[in-house]
């Protein structure tokens, strides 16, 4: 199964939804280690975003979609998260540029190409707090299932299972990056908010997938 | 809480449209997106650009002129402003010869003006970055963000300002930049919170008999918290910890500024400036210049903070150059 421009519409409309949802959550978490806006700021963005992509014209590329995604949640989002998301789908988008439906293989390189974008802008390493942690074990998982020879919806299910249990593992870390930082040992105990927005956004690409 | 306010999410707006009127002759204020550019750009000179989260008022709207900055950009309350008023802002100044981003030491601003200045450069426009991250309060920096741009930002803007006026080119200011930001060191006290316009909250609670020491300026936590105690043991504990860290060559002369926080009445500030000047006589650090006055705020908190810059003979000069921006002028 391949997936076309349709999927990452609906991707970008389920996140919308999820992050609208989930917003007080987010702030919750944020305002426990962080300056308690990061559900706010990502519902600002990904409305944004949602009603962006609705505008695009019929038979746009994926690659088309992720980059008008990304330009709106870096000129809407604010603070870290803006720029963070935003690079992530500007590198997803140059890695399938060109192409009108993305292959399982495709998939595997959009995630792969986003989470590098997250690390050369964040210059954050797994185990430092942050959405990294929640990015690199859903890159894992899908590398797992591409080599599985599994189907892109697989891939996609198998990556946002990754993202939920790597926000998971963020509860126990200290915080080495961003405002946290400066909270050393009382940050210990809290779960990153930037990994569980990335754990809500991966499962909307799955959803989107089925 | 009595705040001067119609409604919390037109705050920053209205504040820049009253400060656009106010000093029309010296800068021009764009509404959207948010940015302050300086009303005389100078054909060929290298653009200085700084920007932040707002609430540090007057950093960094009061220092665009003749002289410092070319541009400012605002961001909402305590909050980096996205990369796209930055990357306009970078347009209207760019005069060709490149513009130099100087951003305090923040997550939000440096991912926010970095991605501006990778846009800027992909249009053709020179950028560099210099961070400032003068925050002494922050220790184990290495396991952290880093060390926190406070105070000492307005003497790096203001002598960096001064070499671009005199026609520095782009890669000289970064250095010089850079050196500044070497040679200067700054820690804060809080004696009371700031509260924040669209929450109408404290930022922390703080008790009659405390202080909160080595704060940074968004209302997060210090070093640690203490008994409130006299000005004179408060500026010692704070100008101790200043010295411990800067890096002074023998004989070395320094800009001293004592910095309000918001909330602070000038005479208590030069309570703390003679303390820090009989201090430094003491240990013959010999002050070259001073600025006493609140520059570098976190709205409405009370406290203050103290800034040593090591200076020499060129410093001195840019420094002595003249001035003419809302809120620091002089010389010209």
């Amino acid at each position: 199964m391949s997936l076309d421009a349709t999927w990452v519409v609906a991707w970008m409309t389920a996140a919308a939804a999820a992050i609208a949802d989930q917003a007080p959550t987010l702030n919750d978490l944020d305002r426990a280690i962080g300056d308690g806006d990061h559900g706010e700021n990502m519902n600002r963005g990904f409305t944004a975003v949602r009603d962006a992509v609705r505008e695009l014209p019929d038979g746009a590329q994926p690659a088309e979609v992720l980059r008008a995604s990304a330009m709106k949640l870096i000129s809407s989002v604010g603070g870290a998260a803006g720029p963070l998301y935003g690079t992530a789908l500007l590198r997803a988008s140059d890695a399938v540029a060109g192409l009108s439906e993305v292959d399982s293989a495709h998939v595997l390189a959009l995630l792969e190409a986003a989470l590098g974008g997250i690390e050369d802008r964040g210059h954050a390493a797994p185990g430092d707090k942050t959405m990294v942690d929640a990015w690199s074990v859903a890159v894992d998982a899908a590398r797992s299932a591409v080599a599985e020879g599994r189907t892109s919806a697989e891939i996609l299910d198998a990556a946002a299972d990754g993202a939920e249990s790597g926000a998971e593992t963020t509860d126990a870390m200290l915080p080495h990056k961003g405002r946290a930082s400066y909270l050393g040992e009382r940050a210990v105990g809290h779960r990153d908010p930037g990994a569980v927005s990335t754990a809500i956004i991966l499962l909307a690409a799955a959803e989107a997938a089925k | 809480m009595k705040k001067l306010v119609n409604d919390p999410r037109r705050f920053v707006a209205e504040s820049l449209a009253g400060f656009g009127a106010a000093h029309g002759d010296i800068v021009r204020v764009n509404e959207t997106p948010a940015y302050v550019v300086r009303r005389a750009l100078v054909a060929g000179k290298v653009g200085i650009l700084s920007g932040g989260g707002s609430g540090h008022e007057p950093l960094h709207a009061g220092f665009v002129g003749l002289g410092m900055l070319d541009a400012a950009v605002p961001g909402e309350i305590f909050t980096s402003p996205t990369p796209d008023p930055v990357l306009e802002a970078t347009r209207v100044v760019d005069q060709g010869t490149g513009v130099l981003y100087l951003v305090k030491n923040y997550t939000g601003d440096i991912l926010n003006f970095e991605t501006a200045a990778e846009f800027a450069q992909a249009e053709g426009i020179l950028v560099r970055t210099v961070v400032v991250d003068d925050d002494v309060a922050v220790q184990n920096s290495e396991f952290t963000a880093g060390r926190r741009g406070v105070a000492g930002t307005v003497l790096i803007e203001k002598i960096v300002g001064a070499a671009a006026e005199r026609g520095d080119d782009l890669e000289e200011l970064a250095g010089l930049a850079a050196r500044l930001v070497a040679s200067v060191r700054s820690m804060g006290v809080a004696i009371a919170p700031p509260t924040v316009p669209h929450s109408g909250m404290r930022s922390f609670e703080l008790n009659d008999d405390e202080v909160e020491f080595g704060i940074g300026i968004h209302g997060e936590r210090g070093r640690a918290r203490t008994a409130m105690a006299p000005a004179d043991e408060l500026a010692d504990a704070v100008l101790d910890a200043v010295l411990d860290d800067l890096p002074r060559p023998a004989g070395a002369r320094v800009i001293a500024l004592v910095n309000g926080m918001g909330a602070t009445p000038v005479a208590e500030l030069y309570v703390i400036y003679r303390r820090v000047a009989e201090r430094l006589g003491e240990i013959g650090v010999e002050i070259a210049r001073s600025l006493v006055g609140s520059y570098v705020t976190s709205l409405d908190m009370a406290g203050f903070s103290v800034t040593l810059l090591t200076v020499d003979d060129e410093l001195l000069r840019l420094w002595d150059a003249p001035v003419r921006t809302a809120m620091l002028r002089w010389g010209g």
